[in-house]
């Protein structure tokens, strides 16, 4: 091949018009959503007001300590939650009070669309976070994760798995 | 559409001195409301097509929201600069920050009025049109370094800097692409270069000339990949980056009527303008200025900018001399052709450029490199 | 007669569209020509150092996910590493090839930004940085599938990994392998012949071997100077002694070089990872680690390959449940140091190519 000035940027132009063809991966967002990973660590922490024992080691591991228990002393010799608040506004979406949990009574969210208009709505109560109220993700919960539908990849785009 | 106009002189009272190109005062008032209509319509689909192609070429989609296929998306985001608020930095020379969008914008629509759209189908049909054009197309270069001077700005000096050093050097290498058509042409006046283009565009006959029109075009308009003025990665957004509000909006329109101007003269120079068969004339000059900033947009998303020396090497070491061989050439061919050069030499042309470009290629050094610093 | 000229300070930054985030370039120019540069640091310091001495072990690995935070799987399994040492935890099999193969997996990611950037810095007007999001979206889907997010992996912990790989993961990590190698040769098509890239790059911005060896570069910025210097082969961390892979070097060490670099080792990542899904055996992927983690008395050093060159993590303990103190080596500091004998006497353009050539994260240079 004979080499010439501009050869390389001739390369590049065939490159970037076989781009204006080809389909754009992109997504349109409001209006095409693609479904998250099964395990995504959503906006919100999910929470079970039975399984909870109110043994705080969520609030000890989260790195950012903005897991707020208190409990009184129930009638079965067993902790009453009072209050258990997260101020989600300091969240990291770390996950570890999730992996920490002994009594998986703890799920991340499965939703990512949880903006708020206030600074203080964003403090999450007990039933803010209720379970019955808001679908939880499969993070570190395989049984979880098996019920909720599959990724959408990109690798599979335009191809049949 | 327009092709009778000035054929048949309507006997008016001659307003003007009889001289004047153009016969009626009336051609003067439509003229002007087509020039501006055309400029302002080429401009907002530019910017549009310049968006959706470029983000196409970039495995994006564009602009789609507003109004169909986002069409509207240029006027949304018109209708939103206007309605910011105009800042004029502290220490800004206030009087010449002002001035410079208006000097800057005001040329660039007065070359369009030299450009045929039609046969005779223009503003003026000077007899020194392409003069006219490269005298004018380069002053906006004046309110661009008053802008980056009255900035008080350090990017925009640089940018400003740059600019008109860029312009300077790329003035020479058009003037001499440009030079070597109206030889062919036998007329500056770029309705009779059109009807020159009769059997075959001039593209064929001197294709490098317009390899180098394009390029030195580019350069002069501050495309990429010579959009060192505004380099955004660099010196953040060149002369403009004080301007804001209605003042921005005026750059931004004049960046883009010049590459309407630019397009327009090179499709009217070297695609044969309004020439072609089935369409309507003006139709085919719209189409083919739309391909030829098609071919702008396809460089500026693939190729990466140069640097200032560079840029300057690529002016005086490269395009400078190839155009001299070009216009030596071409002399040569319509001294030995008075009448008219045979369909053949296209060939011959073709042949030229090539090994022009090859040859130059490997005798060309770009140069520069680490200065030592004490 | 000669013109009188005087030098023009710039200030570069701290918000300029080119710093990689929030960094400062006191430039001296004379005319187009830097003839002094002052880098000011510390715009985006948040402690992260003193942060990790009131956290507990596990606590920590969230914070190093900020540090660099396009390569966050490669700052987790480097600060795992240290405390892996520190403790003496040992690491199951299976975890051990899961962080090899999401280590690759970020290594390519980071490397496609890196690319990406730099060429935008070059003034290619997003294109390429565009092509290399796209793809590096196939693999940020992967890792989002394992560890949940997309930019913040969190992922890996002391003795193990988070979680073991759902089912579907090893078929879409197979069908991005199969996919990778056709786009980077898009890639290598669009740019890497490219005349003006050739003029700008080359030759350009050159680090000299022995500057780069004593100012303790690394990564490609170092083996862009030709020295075969990878930690992966001459300090073998994790399991990577099992892996058949080459160490691309440049030859002269300039912006050019650099960039070759990455893209060879990005194929050489690809490499490694086809190997690992081979090898990769069943069984637990976290050893019995207390949730609260004491190590005994002592100190210790880990270090691994980043992307950007030796990341390193220097606990101390006192036997309680945080450390004494956390020391990072972030690699694009120590490349940093290099930044002004390189760029003296070129020009403005060529400072913004040459710092985008190291492709530094700011959240790494000032933790």
């Amino acid at each position: 091949m004979v080499n010439f000035l501009g050869k390389g940027i001739l390369k590049g132009m065939v490159v970037t018009f076989t781009n204006l063809i080809r389909p754009s991966p992109t997504t349109q967002y409001p209006e095409q959503r693609l479904t998250v990973s099964r395990r995504i660590r959503g906006t919100e922490l999910v929470w079970s007001k039975t399984k909870c024992t109110g043994c705080a080691t969520c609030a000890r591991t989260c790195p950012q300590g903005v897991i707020h228990v208190v409990t009184h002393k129930g009638e079965n010799n067993n902790y009453a939650v009072d209050t258990f608040e997260v101020d989600s506004g300091y969240c990291i979406h770390c996950g570890l009070c999730v992996e920490a949990c002994p009594y998986n009574a703890l799920f991340m969210g499965y939703t990512f669309e949880r903006s708020k208009y206030r600074r203080n709505s964003l403090v999450m109560s007990k039933d803010d976070m209720a379970i019955e109220h808001q679908p939880a993700s499969g993070y570190f919960h395989p049984e979880i994760a098996q019920t909720l539908p599959e990724q959408e990849l990109l690798v599979y785009r335009g191809k049949k798995k | 559409m327009f092709a009778g106009l000035n054929n048949n002189p309507v006997s008016f009272p001659q307003a003007m001195p009889p001289d004047w190109p153009g016969n009626a005062w009336w051609h003067w008032v439509i003229f002007t409301v087509i020039i501006l209509v055309f400029f302002l319509g080429s401009v907002i689909m530019f910017i549009y097509m310049e968006r959706r192609v470029l983000a196409k070429m970039q495995a994006r989609i564009g602009p789609n929201r507003v109004g169909p296929f986002g069409l509207l998306q240029a006027i949304a985001d018109a209708v939103k600069v206007l309605m910011k608020e105009m800042v004029t930095p502290a220490n800004a020379d206030k009087i010449v920050y002002w001035l410079a969008p208006a000097i800057t914008f005001a040329p660039v629509v007065m070359v369009l009025a030299v450009v045929p759209f039609a046969d005779g189908a223009l503003l003026a049909d000077l007899n020194i049109g392409i003069l006219y054009v490269l005298a004018i197309s380069s002053l906006s270069s004046i309110g661009v370094f008053m802008a980056g001077w009255s900035s008080n700005n350090k990017y925009s000096l640089i940018g400003a800097m740059r600019m008109v050093a860029a312009v300077v050097s790329y003035e020479m290498p058009i003037v001499l692409a440009l030079a070597s058509v109206v030889l062919i042409a036998g007329s500056m006046s770029l309705n009779d270069i059109v009807i020159a283009q009769q059997s075959y565009p001039m593209l064929l006959m001197q294709p490098l000339a317009f390899l180098l029109m394009f390029i030195a075009g580019c350069a002069e308009i501050n495309r990429s990949p010579f959009d060192l003025m505004e380099a955004d990665s660099e010196i953040v957004a060149g002369f403009h980056t004080e301007y804001t509000g209605m003042k921005f909006a005026l750059f931004y329109l004049a960046e883009y009527g010049e590459a309407v101007v630019m397009s327009s003269v090179i499709a009217t120079v070297f695609l044969g303008g309004w020439q072609g068969p089935f369409l309507w004339p003006w139709l085919w000059f719209i189409l083919k200025t739309f391909f030829v900033f098609f071919l702008m947009i396809w460089t500026r998303t693939t190729l990466p900018r140069v640097r200032i020396d560079q840029l300057m090497s690529l002016a005086w070491k490269f395009l400078f001399p190839l155009a001299l061989i070009n216009l030596i050439f071409t002399g040569i061919e319509v001294l030995t052709y008075p009448d008219g050069i045979p369909w053949y030499f296209i060939f011959a042309n073709i042949a030229i450029g090539a090994i022009l470009v090859l040859l130059w290629s490997r005798l060309y050094k770009v140069g520069g490199g680490r200065i030592a610093v004490g | 007669m000669t013109l009188r000229t005087e030098p023009f300070v710039l200030n570069m930054g701290p918000v300029h569209p080119s710093t990689h985030g929030v960094f400062r370039m006191r430039v001296t120019l004379d005319g187009e020509v830097v003839v002094n540069l002052e880098p000011v640091f510390g715009y985006l310091h948040r402690g992260i150092e003193k942060l990790a001495e009131e956290r507990t072990y596990t606590g920590i690995v969230p914070l190093t996910d900020r540090l660099d935070y396009v390569a966050s799987m490669t700052n987790n399994l480097a600060y795992c590493l240290a405390v892996e040492k520190l403790a003496g935890i040992k690491v199951p099999e299976r975890a051990e090839y899961l962080r090899v193969i999401m280590s690759e997996l970020q290594r390519i990611a980071a490397h496609l930004i890196s690319i990406g950037s730099f060429f935008n810095d070059c003034g290619a007007y997003f294109t390429p940085f565009l092509y290399m999001f796209r793809e590096r979206e196939r693999i940020v889907d992967l890792l989002e599938m394992v560890s949940g997010q997309r930019l913040l992996y969190n992922y890996m912990r002391p003795g193990g990994v988070s979680q073991d790989i759902p089912e579907e993961f090893l078929p879409a990590l197979k069908e991005a392998l199969n996919q990778m190698p056709k786009y980077i040769d898009e890639y290598e098509r669009l740019l890497k012949d490219n005349e003006i890239l050739y003029a700008r790059a080359r030759g350009v911005g050159i680090l000299p071997k022995e500057m780069a060896i004593s100012i303790g570069a690394s990564g490609p910025v170092l083996r862009g100077c030709g020295v075969k210097w990878d930690i992966r082969k001459v300090d073998p961390y994790s399991i990577y002694d099992r892996f058949e892979f080459d160490i691309p070097t440049g030859t002269q060490g300039d912006c050019y070089d650099r960039y070759r670099v990455r893209v060879e080792e990005m194929k050489q990542s690809l490499r490694i990872i086809e190997q690992a899904i081979k090898q990769i055996p069943a069984g637990s992927i976290r050893s019995d680690v207390p949730q609260l983690i004491r190590p005994p008395v002592g100190e210790a050093y880990a270090h691994l390959e980043a992307p950007t060159g030796e990341l390193g993590f220097y606990l101390v303990s006192d036997g309680s449940i945080a450390p004494y103190r956390c020391h990072i080596r972030a690699p694009s500091l120590m490349n940093l140091t290099a930044l002004r004998d390189m760029i003296v006497g070129w020009k403005v353009q060529d400072l913004i190519l040459i710092f985008g050539s190291f492709a530094i994260t700011m959240g790494e240079v000032d933790r």
